[in-house]
């Protein structure tokens, strides 16, 4: 006797381990997706508990208001944070001042001039861009930017703060290229038809129409590109040299949060030190740092946004 | 103009051309061929356009009609591998020419799309775009065209009391007419007009035809249109455009009425396209 498609649903529909399986599925699939809150959760717990230790040895006024950063000092050791936040504020606002206007300049020109022949080439050599490892842009500092600087400007040190911002600014040309391209192309052509059919110039369409229509993801490219410049940890553990200073000098050795961190991690500071604990706090404050970073792009991106 | 008016004389003899010029040509197209890579999309046009009428060009899907608007303000040469021959004069001029700069030519010359397309900004910013990019700058002589661009496009009413909204957020008939006031702000000489009315509900559409009605007092308005009825009502002229070719262009109640032509007959009364 035959039986109808629909009674062999019916019957399948009975099996229980079927019906088991449905059941599990969600719950092993959100456990899968719990281990990277989880991951996120306890790695953020963790620098919380290792800077309250900090502050339990320094006190926290010391540390927030302090200008003088002398952790290694045999007595009188002092930890006021602003000397590394002002190496990195030096290496992230040269960073920027080289790679915003040449990133999105870039992305005018991918978007709205460059035929597609040019596209496909210019935008994977791009991407090959950022996808050279750290290490290399470090040398490419050390040994190449920094000499060239230097037959300008006999004053600059071998370590500087110049050099590597330049070469971290490169760095993160691509993404910000790359992610403001994204965003000006998806702006919509008839929006552009519009503009160009009263008379615009190509130029007045990309600036007063299209990079306005496109800025909370040119905004949100380089909020991002300024976090990765906040981050960035080998190109200045190289070439910036490792002098905590508090000062407006961008010749000379400078030390970056970033910096400090892998200072204190290949040296030899034993567990339990203050030193030790003290790359926690350091860490906590770059944490809060790229933190409001995110929110400030979050805001940024919404203020700005035009809808269409 | 001079040279306009004689060249119209001259174009007289065209069949395509009317009998008589009774006003005077905004545009005359001589021998214009087109071509999208190796499809011949326009063959061989002539056609002369006149001041302060409302021309209408219907035909088919495919016709030609849309890439014929387009030559008008050269925005056609936006599509790769297009080619063309021929003349087109506006005001005496061959807006091929080499000297002749497109922006130059379609500051004079206004578009309103098919589907409306206002930049994502308010709707001030909107209308105050063409001022401003050529070169306008002061806030009172703004606030006026802003003003006198609405109501000549009949939405000042509506919007006065939002025009710092972004432009989405009013509906698609008033999103049309925003554009048309955009074009109005930089006071064109010619608007073309490319099926504005076909993705508008029948209201909107009412609206925007009552419009193009007191526009031409002013403005000489070039419409590309699907809706027969819509050029029977609004067009003082109507050329029928078949296969890239002009079958027939002649007055609009002499089209409709007592056309000249069989194919331009079928069409009108709906036995094809």
């Amino acid at each position: 006797m035959r039986t109808s498609v629909q009674e062999l649903i019916a019957k399948s529909k009975d099996k229980k381990s079927k019906k088991i399986i449905e059941k599990l599925i969600p719950v092993l699939l959100f456990l899968i997706a719990s281990v990277s809150v989880l991951t996120t959760i306890g790695i953020v717990l963790t620098l919380i508990i290792e800077t309250v230790t900090f502050f339990t040895r320094v006190p926290l006024s010391e540390f927030i208001l302090g200008t003088t950063w002398l952790p290694f000092a045999n007595s009188g050791a002092q930890f006021g944070i602003w000397p590394l936040i002002v190496g990195t504020l030096k290496i992230t606002g040269i960073a920027i001042v080289v790679a915003v206007p040449i990133g999105i300049s870039a992305a005018i020109y991918l978007s709205e001039y460059a035929s597609d022949n040019v596209r496909r080439v210019v935008k994977p050599v791009l991407e090959v861009l950022a996808g050279v490892p750290t290490i290399v842009y470090g040398f490419f500092a050390l040994t190449f930017v920094t000499p060239v600087l230097q037959s300008f400007f006999p004053e600059i040190k071998i370590f500087n703060a110049i050099s590597p911002g330049i070469v971290v600014g490169i760095m993160i040309i691509p993404m910000i290229a790359s992610l403001s391209e994204d965003a000006m192309s998806s702006v919509p052509k008839s929006i552009r038809d519009g503009a160009l059919a009263m008379g615009s110039t190509k130029f007045e369409v990309a600036w007063k129409i299209t990079v306005p229509a496109a800025l909370s993801g040119i905004i949100a490219s380089v909020v991002l590109g300024l976090s990765r410049a906040i981050g960035e940890t080998m190109i200045v553990s190289l070439a910036a040299g490792s002098t905590p200073k508090f000062d407006g000098d961008f010749t000379g050795s400078i030390q970056t949060m970033t910096a400090y961190i892998v200072q204190v991690s290949k040296g030899d500071a034993g567990y339990g030190t203050t030193i030790y604990y003290s790359i926690y706090a350091v860490g906590f404050t770059l944490f809060l740092f790229t933190m409001a970073m995110n929110i400030l792009a979050g805001y940024m991106s919404k203020r700005f946004r035009e809808e269409y | 103009m001079n040279t306009a008016t004689i060249k119209t004389k001259i174009n007289a003899a065209q069949p395509t051309s009317l009998e008589q010029v009774e006003k005077e040509s905004v545009y005359s197209t001589r021998q214009l061929n087109l071509w999208y890579g190796n499809n011949h999309a326009l063959k061989n046009i002539d056609l002369e356009i006149g001041e302060n009428e409302v021309t209408a060009i219907i035909g088919p899907s495919g016709c030609g009609k849309s890439t014929y608007l387009k030559t008008l303000n050269r925005m056609v040469e936006l599509v790769p591998s297009v080619k063309t021959s021929g003349e087109i004069h506006y005001r005496g001029r061959n807006i091929f020419d080499s000297s002749y700069g497109v922006e130059e030519l379609r500051t004079r010359v206004g578009m309103v799309f098919q589907k409306p397309n206002p930049f994502p900004k308010s709707i001030y910013d909107n209308i105050a775009y063409g001022p401003r990019i050529h070169g306008i700058k002061n806030k009172k002589i703004l606030d006026e065209i802003v003003e006198k661009s609405l109501r000549g496009a009949a939405i000042w009413d509506e919007v006065k009391d939002r025009l710092n909204e972004n432009a989405y957020g009013i509906s698609g008939g008033q999103q049309q007419r925003i554009c048309i006031a955009r074009t109005l702000a930089i006071e064109p000489d010619v608007i073309l007009m490319d099926e504005p009315t076909s993705a508008l509900d029948p209201i909107s559409t009412l609206k925007i035809e009552e419009l193009v009605q007191e526009l031409k007092e002013q403005y000489s308005i070039i419409i590309v249109t699907h809706n027969m009825q819509q050029a029977a009502r609004i067009s003082d002229k109507t050329a029928f455009f078949l296969n890239g070719e002009v079958i027939e262009y002649d007055r609009t109640d002499t089209i409709f009425s007592n056309p000249a032509d069989k194919r331009t007959e079928d069409y009108i009364s709906g036995r094809f396209g």
